[in-house]
């Protein structure tokens, strides 16, 4: 019951840190002092008392936009497991209503960008649906190396395999499949090297371009939506980078929370010292993240 | 007792076109009689068919013709299955028909329409009923002709005409293949019924060539991929109503017929189902691509037409896997996916075709380009396409999730299979999420650019709303999908006792489907994410600092006008390119030269890769050899006399005693 509780906690205020922590980081990198820690939540706080503005173009599917997809992403976060703890809802095949979660978000994120009817944001809505095409097939082929290794359709029995920890003749498979989900979390939540959540020219934007229209109070969920996105992803990877537990529910739970830390520095580092790839060459990225889900899956065959 | 209500509703619709046909073109009334008795058979089809899939079973309905073996038609609970969205479709079709296709606005077809429209319902009813090779084939006759006339409807129009006549052809080597099978049936069995043969009765060479017979005429139906050709053309150019059920019901009698011969042949060998599931992959994945590359919005439609042919035919696969290898569970979740995917697919496809139909009503095309911002005039309509969308890419909380979720837990079940055979069948669930992916991005093009967005053309601007006669039956259909997908228990009490027929309990025990899915997690989930969506969206109205009427910011630029959107083939263009292996574009343009170009445009077309790139420069190549008998046809009464003469003199040959002669030499 507690560790519920903690889960929903975490899910709903931890999100925006991750992104301090990755600016933070980037700042470091770069020689600045940077803006706080907290800075995310300033900015949502400060979106979520302005007003809105609709252009006279859009309907209720600009602003269902934004909303759906809070309500998909938060969903989804609720069938992950955290750390050693077992998700709030887990039932065999949840794997699939995940996936299947993030799709219905990018379903009505995109039909939003083209209900403004700028060319912008159709583009930026192309984008996402092009990268998911490659970026879904890998994220099942990951799936199915933790599903068929471990025996269980959930991904709270897949995501913390078996009691005694992972055998070593899975490592090869399970590498595979990390640096795969990496490159699929990356994509998912718009990060260098696929999108660059700063940059200024919107003709090379996938996800900040689709949201361009957006204002005040919406525009606070797309980017809460959007950390709330990067929690839960690397939240299932961390399953796989770093399936530590200690026994005890607070050290876990802090041992989970920094961990989480880590891997934003981690994405911040690779902001940092990487560019993003030119848009033609992420296509040849994310086939590298379905070639190595399903050299993963390749292995386990027997 | 629900054979007969059956039979009565098949004649109800076989006599519906009558009152259209009698009373004259210019009062309303005879197709509201006609709309009437369609109303009555689907009310009396539909309770027949919900009797016999809950009721205990009962016997065949006997006729007095020993010929026939007495039992002509029956009804059994696959054949009810099949029944549901037939007498649903045909009657909602019908209604709608009121609003698109009045009988006093289309005085040379309007009453044909409605005469066939019946005949149609009514031949897919006896096909499903038929339970003797001479009354399927009868049903399938009236079935594939009725749906002829309905393409040719508009037989004024070239596309048309062109349209109907490759159907024709490609319905005739169905039904040529059919006479192959049933006669093959009665040579191997003995008897014209259809009923279930003993183990060792059939030899391995009969049953395989059944097989491929099998797959031949109902793979040409139901449009599985290399036999789809004929398909997007006739879907496209028949009216609205004709090409939902065409493609929602019609298609759905070659998974019936598949369905029904497997299920008479014991032990199939294991490559049966790796080849259905094989080409249920590849029909799903190349029927998105080109799905996606279309312009035509029915055009695109049909195409996913073939993309759930696909999915229904891995679930299938799926089955006949797990009965070639003892696996129930497998079977149980195959079946159960195919069987529900033919449900949703009939709910969802059909919406979305009324969909279009309101489309074309309103603006009067049915090129996505010259669409635009419906939302604002047709609100209702938007509303309904968008749910059929959200159902057709198998988006939680709608029915098609719940389909394609059993899809995935039976190939995530062979994954407990030892050895390749299992992993190899696993490979179709990243297939799945690459079509799952692909359909999304092909209905949030068709959904932004028709529905979202500025009117491109004049006449999208000046759209209206659709009568209610139009949109009661997609409001009834957006409604069914949204119960399948919210409450999911209760289709699993539809789909057992089929699954029971299909693969009775023999060697080894049948799970039910609720033990083998959480079907009331899914529900509550499903209920949970449309009570955050609503409460979220709802919530949101209640913001009140809000600036409306300005336009859209676009970057700060002035005057952004409807023709700057992002069109629906830029939208498509990478994922175009991504696939151009198999879609292989046209494109022409855009001509740009020197330092001041002029202005030039740019056009890219898919053609359909088996029709246009195979069947008919095959044709032609057939036409141009062929070209050389011309010249043994020249039209003079004496070349021809001449022919009779050397006929003749051949024939006079034979008698010449060869033999004889032969023997008469050497003993010399």
């Amino acid at each position: 019951m507690i560790d519920t509780v903690v889960h929903l906690l975490l899910l709903l205020l931890l999100p925006p840190l991750l992104l301090g922590v990755i600016n933070k980081t980037k700042a470091l990198f770069a020689g600045r002092v940077g803006a706080p820690f907290l800075q995310s939540y300033y900015d949502l706080w400060k979106l979520f008392r302005k007003g809105m503005v609709f252009s006279s173009a859009t309907t209720w599917i600009f602003r269902a936009g934004p909303l759906v997809t809070f309500a998909a992403v938060l969903m989804a976060g609720l069938l992950v497991p955290l750390g050693p703890f077992d998700a709030p809802v887990a039932f065999a095949g949840d794997l699939i209503l995940f996936a299947y979660l993030f799709g219905l978000a990018r379903f009505f994120t995109t039909a939003a960008a083209l209900d403004t009817g700028s060319a912008f944001e159709g583009m930026g809505a192309a984008r996402e649906v092009t990268f998911s095409c490659l970026s879904e097939p890998a994220l099942f082929f990951g799936f199915l190396v933790l599903a068929k290794q471990y025996g269980s359709l959930s991904l709270t029995g897949m995501l913390h395999g078996p009691a005694g920890g992972m055998p070593a003749s899975v490592v090869a498979p399970i590498v595979l499949v990390a640096i795969g989900l990496f490159i699929v979390m990356l994509a998912e939540t718009c990060r260098i090297p696929v999108d660059d959540p700063n940059t200024h020219l919107e003709l090379t934007m996938i996800h900040e371009v689709m949201v361009l229209d957006h204002s005040g109070p919406l525009l606070g969920t797309v980017l809460y939506s959007a950390s709330i996105r990067l929690f839960v992803l690397g939240s299932v990877l961390l399953h796989l980078v770093a399936p530590f537990q200690f026994g005890d529910p607070l050290l876990d739970w802090l041992a989970f929370v920094a961990e989480l830390l880590a891997l934003s520095v981690a994405i911040g580092v690779i902001e940092s010292i990487m560019a993003r790839l030119r848009m033609r060459r992420v296509p040849y990225l994310l086939t590298g993240a379905l070639l190595l889900c399903g050299s993963g899956f390749i292995l386990l065959v027997r | 007792m629900p054979l007969q209500l059956i039979l009565a509703g098949i004649l109800a619709a076989l006599c519906s076109g009558l009152p259209s046909l009698v009373l004259p073109k210019s009062s309303a009334w005879g197709q509201r009689l006609s709309v009437l008795m369609m109303l009555a058979s689907g009310a009396m089809g539909l309770l027949g068919a919900g009797i016999a899939l809950f009721a205990p079973p009962f016997p065949d309905l006997g006729f007095p013709w020993p010929q026939a073996g007495n039992s002509l038609l029956g009804l059994d609970p696959l054949s009810a299955f099949f029944l549901f969205p037939v007498f649903l479709i045909g009657a909602l079709g019908s209604v709608y028909g009121l609003g698109y296709w009045p009988i006093p606005r289309h005085r040379e077809n309007g009453a044909s329409l409605q005469l066939f429209w019946g005949f149609l319902v009514a031949g897919l009813g006896l096909l499903l009923v038929a339970r003797h090779g001479m009354a399927f084939l009868l049903g399938w006759e009236i079935m594939a002709l009725s749906a002829f006339f309905l393409v040719a409807l508009q037989d004024r129009q070239a596309e048309s005409r062109k349209a109907s006549l490759v159907y024709l052809m490609a319905t005739h080597v169905a039904t040529l293949a059919l006479f192959g099978l049933l006669v093959l049936w009665r040579a191997s069995t003995g008897s014209f019924l259809l009923n279930p043969v003993g183990g060792d009765v059939l030899g391995l060479a009969a049953m395989n060539a059944i097989f491929v017979l099998a797959l031949l005429v109902f793979g040409l139906k139901a449009g599985m991929m290399p036999l789809h050709f004929w398909l997007p053309m006739a879907h496209a150019s028949a009216p609205s109503q004709v090409s939902a059920i065409l493609s929602g019901v019609v298609l759905k009698m070659g998974i019936y017929g598949l369905l029904r011969f497997l299920s008479l042949i014991p032990s199939p060998p294991t490559s049966w189902g790796a080849i259905i599931l094989a080409l249920g992959a590849l029909s799903g994945v190349l029927g998105v691509a080109f799905a996606i590359a279309q312009h035509d919005l029915k055009r695109l439609l049909a195409y996913h037409s073939v993309e759930n042919i696909g999915i229904i035919l891995m679930g299938l696969g799926l089955a006949m896997l797990g009965r070639s290898l003892e696996r129930p569970d497998w079977v149980v979740l195959g079946l159960g996916a195919c069987l529900l995917h033919v449900w949703n697919h009939s709910l969802f496809k059909s919406l979305l075709f009324f969909g279009a139909g309101s489309v074309v009503h309103a603006t009067g095309s049915r090129q996505i380009e010259e669409q635009g911002g419906l939302a604002k005039a047709m609100p209702w309509t938007s509303l309904f396409f968008l749910i059929g969308a959200i159902a057709i890419c198998g988006l939680p909380p709608l029915n098609g999730f719940v389909s394609e979720f059993l899809v995935y837990m039976g190939l995530f079940r062979s994954l407990g299979f030892e050895g390749a055979r299992g992993s190899a069948a696993v490979i179709a669930a990243p297939a799945l999420a690459l079509i799952g992916a692909l359909a999304l991005a092909c209905f949030v093009k068709v959904q932004g650019t028709v529905f979202l967005g500025l009117p491109r053309t004049a006449r999208a601007g000046r759209a209206t709303e659709s009568p209610p006669s139009m949109l009661a039956p997609m409001a009834l259909l957006a409604a069914l999908c949204a119960l399948i997908g919210l409450a999911p228990a209760l289709v699993s009490r539809a789909l057992d006792p089929v699954i029971a027929l299909w693969a009775p309990e023999g060697a080894f025990r049948r799970p039910d489907l609720a033990s083998l899915v959480p079907l009331g997690a899914i529900g509550t989930m499903s209920r949970f994410l449309l009570a955050a969506a609503l409460a979220t969206v709802l919530g949101s109205a209640l913001l009140r600092r809000v600036r409306r009427g300005v336009g859209t910011w676009d970057c700060g630029y002035a005057r952004p006008t409807a023709r700057m959107q992002y069109t629906a083939s830029s939208f498509a263009a990478s994922i175009v390119d991504m696939f151009a292996f198999a879609l292989r574009p046209r494109v022409r343009g855009p001509l740009i030269f020197g330092h001041f170009p002029g202005p030039t445009g740019m056009h890219g077309e898919v053609d359909d890769a088996i029709l246009d790139r195979g069947i008919i420069p095959a044709m032609r190549g057939v036409g141009h050899w062929s070209d050389w008998l011309k010249r043994f046809q020249r039209g003079l009464i004496q070349h021809y006399m001449l022919y009779i003469l050397i006929a003749v003199l051949a024939l006079l040959c034979t008698l010449i005693p060869f033999g004889e002669i032969l023997a008469f030499l050497s003993s010399r």
